[in-house]
């Protein structure tokens, strides 16, 4: 075992498979979250791709994630659709965040219909943004949404609880929101990158 | 000018066809119910030995099966009109002859090509909505109408080469006043040329003005003195289905059909529709308006159908439905989506009007939405549905989202991040709200909007989270 091989001849035959083998761009879709796009592959959400975001209650941040995102889209004069929320969406809040509601599409859907409808926006190509909170969505309603996403060039954000961590999941992008007294983020899964050991903290919001 | 004329050889059984269609021997018939003739017989039946102008006794005994639809002269009479309101997309000159449309396009082929260009597009239209047809042009409508009894697909485009292609024509497919084709050939006359050779003296001696002004029509000698047709304001169809139909999928085909014809009428009168109405007639009179609203004007035939379909399946039939109406007297001015040159997204995106079109086919007409604020401050009343939005920004912390009815608040003292802002008001309306609004943490960490009695700090009540 004398002879000493060159690490570039197993690589050129393709002896060595390297971990990452896709380099991600760096997209042009900022979270807005300083810290969070600085540990994300592309800089931000993955670009016309499913991202998942897995709750433990309602209401501990999860539209502050997405609202710098919204409200840079909708000033852009992009659509952007929100498909069945659980609650009623305050506009005057909304608004706080810059948001541009003339842009902002509500979508009622029967809990059958959630999927049906995401994917209808998303595949159209004319919504920049796609909100969706499914009841039943499985690893092929999943799968079935990332591709609609890619097909439309749009960002798909599906909003779950986090006992669905456990599944495995087609989406790039998974993040999970710690509830108070410590508010944090924590990446679960980012398509293109290495998964960060630390979780990045959240502000709360501002008075 | 150029006159093309489309004759329509089998009218009212294209009618029928094009809506039901069938492999099996069918023929039309006409006549008092004891001495039935067939008037039109499709292919299978002709192949059978049926002809037009039998006896239905004696169809009956050459062919045991076939099927029997009486000849209905108001349907011809509709489907005419209807193929007039498609061809008056090529042209504003458009009239009516028996069995046939001729319309003016010496000034529409500048707009859609030299004539085999315009011809394919005519066909192609006629073909698309299951009519049989033959064409031909000339200079003259009547001479146009003539050449297409002898061939299908003549074109004479200058006056100098029509007098040589009507020589040939036979009498019997002339056109002319009936004495004349009675009498003609027994005097060993055969051909228009023929006629056209002899001295016009004679000719009115022996049989009046009438046949040398319909020489003259024919030559271009005299003007057509054709009515022109104008197209209805608005569009009304309507077909019997054969058959009492019990559920919804057997009338998808002929609601295709006539949402097609809507589409082809509209893109004649190029304008589009913003409302129709399909109504589904019962026994006795009895009916089921489906009205399809749209949020925009549309002429698309395949969307104007995807949005008829999607309300129709959620539709439950009371009873068995005997026959379609198609009304849309709606018909705003059609105005195609503006897009921009370097559009960036992708070849095959839909606008955003036709997405929320197809939702609210499917999920119904409130389910799609945009919310804009109003003046009122009370939480409950400070949005509504709206497309415009120009209040000002509120400056006091609002959540994000809001609870349908406030809830209390349960587990131990929140914590009070911000507040309070004291909300007093609706007196005049019976509505009156006295709160102060705080912005709280609850021990499970939530951010919550939340209300008590002015100056209290207890009782709270929950009515929207800052997520």
């Amino acid at each position: 075992m004398n002879a000493v091989v060159p690490l570039s001849t197993l690589l050129d035959a393709r002896q060595v498979w390297r971990g990452r083998a896709h380099e991600v761009s760096v997209g042009d879709q900022p979270t807005g979250w300083c810290a969070l796009d600085a540990v994300l592959p592309a800089g931000g959400w993955p670009e016309a791709s499913l991202s998942e975001i897995l709750l433990p209650v309602d209401g501990v941040g999860e539209l502050r994630l997405v609202l710098p995102t919204l409200a840079r889209l909708t000033q852009g004069q992009r659509n952007v659709v929100i498909v069945s929320p659980p609650y009623a969406p305050c506009v005057a809040g909304w608004r706080q965040h810059g948001v541009d509601m003339r842009r902002v599409e509500f979508v009622d859907a029967g809990e059958k219909d959630v999927l049906w409808a995401t994917e209808q926006c998303l595949r159209s190509g004319s919504c920049a943004a796609v909100l969706a909170w499914p009841h039943h969505a499985d690893d092929r309603a999943l799968r079935r949404l990332q591709v609609a996403a890619v097909t439309g060039q749009a960002l798909a954000f599906v909003f779950r609880d986090r006992s669905h961590l456990s599944n495995a999941s087609p989406a790039a992008l998974r993040l999970e929101l710690e509830a108070p007294p410590r508010p944090q983020i924590w990446v679960r899964k980012c398509r293109g990158g290495a998964v960060p050991a630390q979780a990045i903290p959240m502000p709360r919001s501002v008075h | 000018m150029l006159w093309t004329c489309i004759y329509l050889p089998s009218l009212a059984l294209d009618g029928i066809i094009r809506r039901r269609p069938t492999e099996g021997p069918l023929v039309l018939v006409d006549g008092p119910v004891n001495a039935r003739t067939i008037v039109s017989a499709n292919e299978t039946a002709r192949a059978a030995g049926l002809h037009v102008g039998q006896r239905l006794s004696a169809a009956q005994a050459l062919l045991s099966q076939f099927e029997v639809i009486p000849y209905d002269r108001d349907s011809v009479g509709r489907w005419h009109k209807f193929l007039a309101a498609v061809a008056y997309r090529y042209s504003s000159e458009v009239s009516l002859l028996p069995h046939a449309i001729v319309l003016e396009v010496s000034k529409s082929m500048g707009l859609f090509g030299p004539w085999p260009r315009l011809e394919s597009m005519l066909r192609a239209d006629f073909t698309d909505l299951g009519f049989r047809h033959r064409m031909a042009a000339a200079p003259t409508a009547h001479a146009a109408y003539v050449l297409t009894m002898v061939s299908d697909g003549q074109a004479v485009l200058s006056s100098g080469t029509l007098r040589n292609a009507l020589q040939r024509v036979p009498i019997a497919k002339s056109r002319l006043p009936a004495n004349a084709i009675a009498a003609l050939p027994c005097m060993g006359i055969r051909t228009l040329g023929q006629v056209l050779a002899l001295p016009r003296d004679g000719l009115r001696r022996r049989f009046g003005a009438e046949l040398l002004a319909s020489l003259d029509r024919l030559t271009g000698d005299l003007p057509s003195g054709l009515a022109l047709y104008r197209p209805p304001d608005t569009f009304d169809l309507r077909i019997e289905l054969l058959h009492e139909v019990e559920n919804q999928s057997a009338l998808i085909f002929p609601v295709r059909r006539m949402v097609d014809d809507l589409a082809a009428y509209l893109a004649g009168r190029d304008g589009g529709v913003q409302r129709f109405l399909l109504r589904l007639e019962h026994r006795e009179g009895r009916f089921t308006d489906m009205p399809v609203g749209l949020l925009a004007s549309e002429r698309d035939g395949a969307l104007l159908f995807e949005f008829a379909r999607g309300r129709l399946e959620h539709l439950t039939l009371p009873e068995p439905v005997l026959a379609l109406r198609l009304i849309a007297r709606d018909l705003p001015a059609f105005v195609p989506a503006g897009r921009d040159l370097f559009d960036e997204r992708p070849a095959n995106a839909l606008p955003i009007e036709q997405v929320r079109e197809r939702l609210r086919a499917r999920l119904g007409d409130g389910a799609v939405y945009r919310l804009g604020s109003t003046q009122d401050p009370r939480p409950e009343r400070a949005q509504r549905e709206a497309t415009h939005d120009e209040v000002p920004i509120e400056p006091h912390p609002r959540p994000t989202w809001l609870l349908p009815r406030p809830i209390p608040l349960r587990g131990g003292n929140p914590i009070i991040l911000a507040g309070p802002e004291r909300l007093e008001t609706g007196w005049w309306d019976g509505g009156e709200v006295c709160r102060d609004y705080y912005v709280i943490e609850t021990s499970l960490g939530q951010e919550a909007w939340a209300f008590c009695a002015p100056d209290e700090q207890t009782g709270w009540m929950i009515h929207g989270w800052f997520a």
